[in-house]
């Protein structure tokens, strides 16, 4: 297929999806039961006063109008004014959304860094107590909730041997030591959670690559196992693992909303659980939206990346 | 001398033990040529892989294999590795899927001389070049710069050819090279493979199930089936003179020069019952 048509084809299905993501996410908030004037003025309000209140904040108009204007604003960048606090959402969020990504990022890394060497070994010493164990740790990883997995991180690492902040964070321009300091918590247990996910995958696909015939060429020609699959196997993996990376992204961002509330990062995840409570529902439009944007970019990058891994799919049968 | 002694080699696999190769002792000398012909399923690549020690884990072997002065069973995994693409190299039956499809050919050629002699990239580059033209590549440049997936068959199987000699190996293992390709490419590569293997002096076991394909190439044969050697000898003595009923019908099967116009063509079955073991 032209390369140029293919993007547009994956452009059109990225607006289309977010089109839809965007009015599913507005009809959810709009069913949500209560509502931010109830909120704002107090248990003891007056129904009067919140009627006034509502149409003040134009929450009485009817849900197309209020969809539109939603949506409009978004277009232009404006991604409206929280009911509560009056600061506007999209300065609410980028702070947080900085937070979230250094551990998204970050988590998504650690977890290949973990996942890719162990998910080998498990291949290759498929029928010796190597590989029996790596598959062992990883189905009890598995089964490990991951908030669990954080409390559990906790009171070793920061409670018992004292080696780091239980919880809290440092913005990077204030104190790089400390930043980092806070995050490495929250990301090891991220990526243990992820990476036992993904050695399943990256040892089955690793064992199909054993039984190759260009692996047996690879060792005809003097590789051994260990450099045979990482010289001709780890290409061929990665073709079919980004495809598992990214269908497990928004695994990873609902992985971080949980972590986030477990280390006390102000996250994303924080930002949502607060204004979910308060229904401040433009607030949690927004993050949502944001968050679906994430996903569906990373799920676009995914699928050029096999431009970049497999050479058939890049280039016709003439060179 | 000789370069390769098989003596009395059984693999069987599996917890059930089913036997692949059974007792099988053969010798060949350095630059000698020697056919092993049988059906699918008779352990002929069994055979083969067993001299590279690339057997599955689940194999058991029991016999000798002396190679270039190595006992193979004895060598560890390292050892082996430095003697495979060195001292004994293998061309695969399957051109379509013995290469990396997401490496360059020219770079999975370069990776054997890299391997062994540690060649820095540009002479290596140089070499591999000429050696896909050697193997009758008319386009070595062009080729060394494609993906598996952008050369036809017999350019595949050239190259896999290519990588295989490129070290001037003592012996190359050839494992039907040639069943997969059709019939007009299938006797280029053959002439290529003779001009090849005479110019390195490189000894040659040839697989294969095609009789006619073996006689152009080798000198000796021996016939394998169901795990054994069944009969052996030179390539004109077996033509002349069968033995073994299997052998009979594998000579009439090659000789099709010898049917007469509307006739059935002869079949290994006219001679040989598999499952009986009777000839007829």
């Amino acid at each position: 297929m032209q390369l140029g048509l293919r993007i547009a084809k994956r452009l059109g299905v990225f607006s289309v999806s977010l089109l839809g993501a965007s009015l599913l996410i507005f009809a959810i908030t709009q069913a949500l039961p209560g509502d931010v004037a109830q909120v704002l003025l107090g248990t003891d309000a007056t129904p009067e006063a919140v009627a006034q209140l509502r149409a003040q904040l134009g929450l009485d108009r009817p849900w197309l109008v209020q969809y539109l204007d939603w949506i409009g604003g978004i277009l232009t960048g404006d991604f409206g004014v929280s009911h509560l606090s009056g600061d506007a959402v999209v300065s609410l969020l980028l702070p947080r959304l900085a937070v979230t990504m250094w551990l998204v990022g970050f988590a998504m890394f650690g977890s290949l860094l973990l996942a890719v060497p162990a998910g080998m070994i498990a291949a290759l010493k498929r029928r010796s107590w190597q590989g029996i164990l790596v598959s062992a740790s990883a189905q009890v990883g598995m089964a490990i909730p991951v908030f669990w997995g954080g409390i559990l991180a906790v009171v070793i690492f920061a409670v018992w041997l004292r080696w780091l902040p239980a919880n809290g964070y440092v913005p990077l321009t204030q104190n790089p030591a400390s930043w980092a300091a806070h995050l490495v918590l929250p990301v090891l247990t991220l990526s243990a959670v992820q990476a036992a996910v993904l050695i399943r995958y990256v040892r089955s696909a690793f064992v199909e690559v054993l039984n190759e015939d260009y692996y047996r060429t690879a060792r005809s020609i003097g590789w051994t196992p260990m450099r045979a699959l990482f010289r001709h196997g780890l290409r061929n993996v990665a073709i079919s693992l980004v495809t598992v990376l990214g269908l497990q992204v928004s695994s990873v961002l609902v992985g971080a909303i949980v972590i986030e509330s477990v280390f006390s990062l102000p996250g994303l995840g924080s930002l949502l659980m607060t204004a979910v409570a308060q229904r401040d529902l433009l607030v949690v439009q927004g993050t949502v939206m944001f968050l679906v944007l994430a996903v569906l970019a990373i799920s676009a990058l995914v699928d050029f990346s096999y431009l970049l891994i497999d050479p058939r799919q890049r280039t016709g049968r003439e060179a | 001398m000789s370069l390769l002694e098989v003596r009395d080699l059984t693999v069987r696999f599996g917890r059930h033990r089913t036997v692949a190769v059974d007792g099988v002792s053969f010798s060949l000398a350095a630059g000698g040529r020697l056919g092993l012909i049988g059906e699918s399923g008779s352990g002929k690549t069994v055979t083969a892989l067993a001299i590279l020690g690339l057997l599955p884990g689940n194999a058991d072997l029991s016999g000798e294999i002396d190679l270039a002065g190595h006992r193979i069973a004895t060598l560890s995994e390292q050892r082996l590795s430095r003697l495979r693409g060195d001292v004994v190299s293998m061309v695969f039956q399957e051109p379509m899927t013995a290469l990396d499809p997401t490496m360059r050919a020219g770079r999975q050629v370069a990776e054997v001389l890299r391997l062994h002699a540690g060649a820095e990239a540009g002479p290596a580059r140089d070499r591999v070049v000429a050696m896909l033209a050697e193997v009758g590549l008319a386009d070595p440049e062009r080729v060394a710069d494609s993906f598996p997936h952008q050369l036809s068959g017999g350019q595949r199987q050239r190259v896999i050819l290519a990588m295989a000699l490129i070290n001037a190996p003592e012996l190359v293992i050839c494992d039907e090279p040639t069943t997969a390709l059709d019939v007009t490419v299938q006797a280029t590569v053959l002439e290529k493979l003779d001009q090849v293997l005479d110019a390195s002096g490189a000894a040659c076991l040839f697989i294969s199930h095609d009789l006619a394909v073996v006689s152009q190439v080798c000198d000796q044969v021996m016939v394998m089936l169901d795990g054994r050697l069944v009969e052996s000898g030179s390539v004109a003595e077996l033509f002349t003179n069968p033995k073994h009923p299997y052998t009979k019908g594998l000579v009439a099967t090659a000789r099709l020069d010898a049917v007469e116009p509307g006739q059935r063509l002869p079949v290994v079955e006219d001679f040989y019952h598999p499952a009986t073991g009777e000839s007829r």
